[in-house]
Formats: structure tokens, C-alpha cells, sequence
């Protein structure tokens, strides 16, 4: 934490040290710099493709976030394939892309990477609204999704038999789940689901089911309700306060050995930026500072 | 007949030859590409244990696909069993008994039956039939194998009547006409002698339901609850085509996770390639 918010203070002055640069000898064009555009290099236009790759999770954060970049720089485009954490840390360091997007922290064997992150993400437990257990504890969870406890009434709900709906194999949130709980491998699922929203329309279409989908999918939704995991709720302020158990990073990947174009650099200086903050927060993500 | 000489004649059998090698191309670029791409993670991981393993993990390193491609047996087979005697029925129905308006509106519906998109399909059979299935046979979930054989029936249906009535309406009337002479009833003619004369249709009608079953992937996956269970008839399963399409996106690009997914397709098209065998071998002894 100490370190990242180093860096975010290097960056902040290097900022205002560009914008007084350009105050100073470029005058009346500084008023063109919009306070938005937190670039880094010396006051030039910034110009060029920045390519990003990975998670899907991430989509809604990267797309406003680049949107509001892209509108900043009018020189910059900004392209995303939604691709999965796996695939954006592979590409981030074959260099097939600028930036790779990961929803989980990097794993030992992917060396050679940088993670900087842009926000956190709460993985919310979700059951259907019909579902009597208000708060479980993380170990209820992980044995429910292992199947240890195989019925509601184990843990203070009716008698019905559980229903474990998970994502698949390579999903961001099933490792974020799974490597949170502990439940790596181990769960005994009925059924394996390859979106976020499929998994919301089958917790809410069967009384029996529990589920994880991220925090920011479950707002809104009437057949699905998040539990709280030891007396925790769900919501932005435990996942930052780091209170409640079961959240995530956004990271964004770069390669160790790469050398930045300066519009990547200056994407990853405004992705980490306050002025970002509101952006990350409507895309349904928590902005780290 | 052919008329030579003529240069625009020539040139537009030209045009007709290259569009008819384009599709050879077609064919051959994607067999090869896929045993290709297939090939080295069957060599890595062993054909035997492929085919043969029973556990998929692949963060652990196993991969096999028995589970998958007895998944694929039965479902296929079992929406077989379901839709063939339906189909059957109503394309006897609509080659010789239906009247004018009735068989125009069967017609019709088997047609637009055909034209729904397989997703549709899996977006109704998630909502409605999983949940049906669920509470019918008291199941914690009803996301299982007979949701998916249930789904791909009604999905086969159509070809099944289509291919099954084109077949029964090129029975030559004199056929039945006789056997109604030595005073069979209709029912007796029907079935003894219109479908018998008619079976190699029928046949072909069953494998492209076989096909279009093996092939399916959308509407599957969506009610196939999609874990890689060896099958049971109210479990959770995981077929060789969800198999390939649920973790395609989140596999890393060289990785022996995505390779293994080319050869579980390599597999897929290999049994495809079988039926379309059976198929023809059918067709050419009728044509003989």
C-alpha cells in the first residue's frame, strides 16, 4: 500500500509539474489541457493505439475508463479484447498487447509481470430471494461449495438441498472465489455457468441455489439477494475497509521488460488517478483510493 | 445438354467449377487446421488417457474427455429416442392424412420450429424447463442431461418430420394401392408398407438429427447444468461441444488447456465425420 501510494504522489507531481511546464512556456495552450487528461509526458499531444486484453470482469471499469480517455486524447485510441485474465497476462507478456486487464492478483509462475491496481472488486455471495440464511461465514461457504454442507438447514435456512452454481474453469471470479475460500478444485458444483448473468437467472429462478457474482452485478436485482459473510455485508465500503472476506483486484498487467509507449504510461497514470475514481465507481467496481 | 464454343458458357463453367472447389477448400483448410491444432496436445497428454480419462481438471492437469463424449452418446441418442417416434407420427400424418388447411398449419409450425435460434432454445429451456425439471423430480437443480435431451428433441424435431415426409410422399402410390387391394387398412398400410418402402429416408432423417444433436452447443449449454460429470440421467453434465465452448475464452492462448480443447473438437468432428459416413453409405444403396 505504502509503496503504491508512493508512486501515486510521484505521479501526481510529475503531473502538476507538466501542467505548471506547460502554464509556463506553452501559455494560453495549457487552458486546451483538460485536467481529465493526466499525462505524464511534457504537455505534447498524446497520439497512438493503446491495445488492452483480459478479463471480461473488467469490462465496464476499462470501457469508461477509456472512454473518458480517449475523449481527453483525441489522438488516442484505445482498443479491448475481452478475453479473460489468462489470456490479458499471456498477452501483456508475449507483448501482444500494451496492457494486460486481470481480475485476480499475478500467480508465482507469471514472472516477469508488473500488476498495478486500478480497483477492487467484492465477490458477492448470492442466493435467491426466497432463501431464508442471511449471513454465513466464510468457512460455511467454502463447505457448502465443497459440499460438506449439503443442505439449507445446516446452516439456519429451510429444508432444501443446496445447489452450488459456479463459473467456469478460467473465469476471474471463479479463481477469486475459489483462491479466497480455499476451495480450489474442491467444489462440488450442479452446475457451471460461463457468465455473470447466467449464474444471476439460475440463483433466481431455484430456491435451492447459491452463487458468486461480482458485488456490482447484484445491485438491482430482485430474485437474488447477497448474504453477508461473517456478519459482514457486502458493499463498497467493507470490500475497501477490507472488512468483508471475499473480494478481488483489477489489475492492470505490464510486462517487466516492455518499454511503455507514453500513451500506455499515461492510461495507467489516469487509471490510478482520484480524477478516475468516479469512473471506476459507476462502473460498479471500488476505486482504491 | 451442354452447348460449347461459346465464350460466356465457358467462362460461367469456370465460375460454376471454382465455386464448387471453394467449398472443397473450405473442408480441407478446416480438417487440416484442426488435426493440426488437435494433434499436439493428444500427443502430450497420451491418446489413452484422452479418451479414456475420466477426470477433466485442467488446473490440475487432467484432461480427459470420456465424460464429455459420453455426454455426447447419450444425449444425442436419447433425444433420438424421443423425437423419432413424434417426428415419425407427424410425418405420416402430414404425407397422408392431413387435409389441406390442418397440414399447412403443422407444416408451418415444424418450418418456424426449424428457424428458432438454438439459443432461443437454451434461454426457454433455462427458464421454463429447468426449473419445471427441478420441481417435477424434486432435484436441487434441474440443470441436467435430461433438460439437454429434452432441449435437443424439440430441436431435432423438425428435420426429423421434414426429411421423414419428403420420404413418405416419394412412396409410389400403386404401393399402397395394393396393399389396400388385399384389404389392409389404412394404419397397416402406413406402417407395413409406406414406412418400409420409405426406411432409407427415414434413416437419413435420423442421422441428420443425430448430426444436428452432436453439433449443438448453444441451447445446451445453458440447460446441461455444464460440469464434467461422467453422465447420469439427473446429473450435471458436460458435453464435447460445451466443453470446448466454455472454456475457449478463458483458456491461455498455448497453453495444453487450449490445445486440449482443439482436440476435444478434433474429436467432435471426427464422430460428425462418422455419421456423415453412415449417411452416405445409406444414400448409395438406395441410389443402387
Amino acid at each position: 500500500m505504502e509503496e503504491r501510494n508512493g508512486m501515486e504522489r510521484r505521479s501526481f507531481l510529475r503531473l502538476a509539474g507538466s501542467l505548471a511546464a506547460s502554464a509556463l512556456f506553452a501559455g494560453p495552450l495549457a487552458a486546451c489541457v483538460s485536467p481529465d487528461a493526466s499525462n505524464d509526458t511534457t504537455g505534447a499531444a498524446l497520439s497512438g493505439t493503446i491495445s488492452l486484453n483480459g478479463s471480461t470482469s473488467m469490462e465496464k471499469v476499462v470501457g469508461s475508463l477509456s472512454e473518458a480517455f480517449m475523449e481527453a486524447n483525441s489522438g488516442v485510441t484505445i482498443t479491448y479484447d475481452a478475453t479473460g485474465s489468462g489470456t490479458g497476462i499471456e498477452s501483456a507478456r508475449n507483448g501482444s498487447c500494451d496492457i494486460g486487464l486481470a481480475s485476480r492478483n499475478l500467480k508465482e509462475s507469471e514472472t516477469g509481470l508488473k500488476a498495478v491496481v486500478v480497483a477492487l472488486d467484492g465477490i458477492a455471495i448470492i442466493v435467491n430471494a426466497g432463501n431464508g440464511v442471511a449471513d454465513l461465514t466464510l468457512q460455511q461457504v467454502s463447505d457448502i461449495f465443497t459440499g460438506k454442507i449439503s443442505n439449507w438447514s445446516e446452516v439456519g435456512g429451510t429444508d432444501l438441498e443446496i445447489a452450488c452454481i459456479g463459473r467456469e474453469s478460467g473465469s476471474g471470479t471463479r479463481d477469486g472465489f475459489e483462491s479466497i475460500t480455499g476451495t480450489e478444485d474442491a467444489c462440488v458444483l450442479s452446475q457451471e455457468l460461463t457468465s455473470t448473468g447466467a449464474v444471476i437467472t439460475a440463483v433466481g429462478s431455484s430456491e435451492n441455489a447459491v452463487g458468486y457474482v461480482s458485488l456490482s452485478a447484484v445491485e438491482g436485482q430482485g430474485d437474488v439477494r447477497a448474504v453477508m459473510v461473517d456478519g459482514v455485508v457486502c458493499s463498497e465500503d467493507t470490500v475497501k475497509d477490507g472488512s468483508y472476506a471475499i473480494q478481488r483486484p483489477f489489475n492492470l498487467v505490464i510486462s517487466e521488460s516492455a518499454t511503455l509507449s507514453d500513451a500506455a504510461q499515461a492510461f495507467i497514470d489516469f487509471a490510478t488517478s482520484d480524477e478516475a475514481s468516479d469512473l471506476i465507481r459507476g462502473a460498479g467496481a471500488i476505486p482504491i483510493n | 445438354m451442354r452447348k460449347h464454343g461459346k465464350p460466356v458458357e465457358e467462362i460461367f463453367h469456370g465460375v460454376f467449377f471454382a465455386c464448387g472447389l471453394l467449398s472443397v477448400a473450405f473442408v480441407l483448410g478446416i480438417t487440416v487446421y484442426l488435426v493440426v491444432s488437435g494433434m499436439p496436445a493428444i500427443a502430450e497428454i497420451g491418446l489413452g488417457d484422452f479418451l479414456l480419462g475420466r477426470v477433466w481438471k485442467p488446473s490440475g492437469g487432467q484432461y480427459g474427455i470420456l465424460p464429455f463424449i459420453f455426454t455426447s452418446i447419450y444425449g444425442t441418442l436419447g433425444a433420438v429416442v424421443l423425437s423419432l417416434p413424434l417426428g415419425l407420427l407427424t410425418a405420416v400424418f402430414l404425407s397422408k392424412y392431413a387435409g389441406k388447411r390442418s397440414g399447412r398449419l403443422i407444416r408451418s409450425a415444424v418450418e418456424l420450429l426449424a428457424g428458432i435460434p438454438s439459443v432461443v432454445y437454451g434461454l426457454v429451456g433455462m427458464i421454463v424447463l429447468v426449473p419445471a425439471i427441478q420441481a417435477a423430480f424434486g432435484l436441487a437443480s434441474g440443470a441436467t442431461l435430461f433438460a439437454a435431451i429434452l432441449v435437443l428433441a424439440v430441436m431435432i424435431l423438425p428435420y426429423i418430420v421434414n426429411v421423414s415426409t419428403t420420404a413418405l410422399d416419394a412412396v409410389p402410390r400403386e404401393y399402397e394401392e395394393g396393399s389396400l387391394a388385399l384389404g389392409a387398412t389404412d394404419t397397416e398400410t402406413y406402417f407395413k408398407v409406406s414406412m418400409h418402402a420409405a426406411r432409407s429416408g427415414i434413416a437419413t432423417a435420423i442421422i441428420q438429427g443425430i448430426g444436428r444433436a452432436l453439433g449443438e452447443a448453444m441451447a445446451i449449454i445453458m440447460v446441461a447444468g455444464n460440469v464434467a460429470n461422467m453422465p447420469g440421467l439427473f446429473k450435471s453434465v458436460r458435453f464435447l461441444t460445451t466443453a470446448i465452448v466454455s472454456e475457449m475464452s478463458y483458456a491461455s492462448y498455448g497453453s495444453l488447456h487450449r490445445d486440449a480443447l482443439f482436440s476435444t473438437g478434433l474429436v467432435l468432428f471426427l464422430f460428425i465425420v462418422a455419421v456423415n459416413i453412415i449417411l452416405n453409405v445409406i444414400t448409395r444403396r438406395e441410389d443402387a
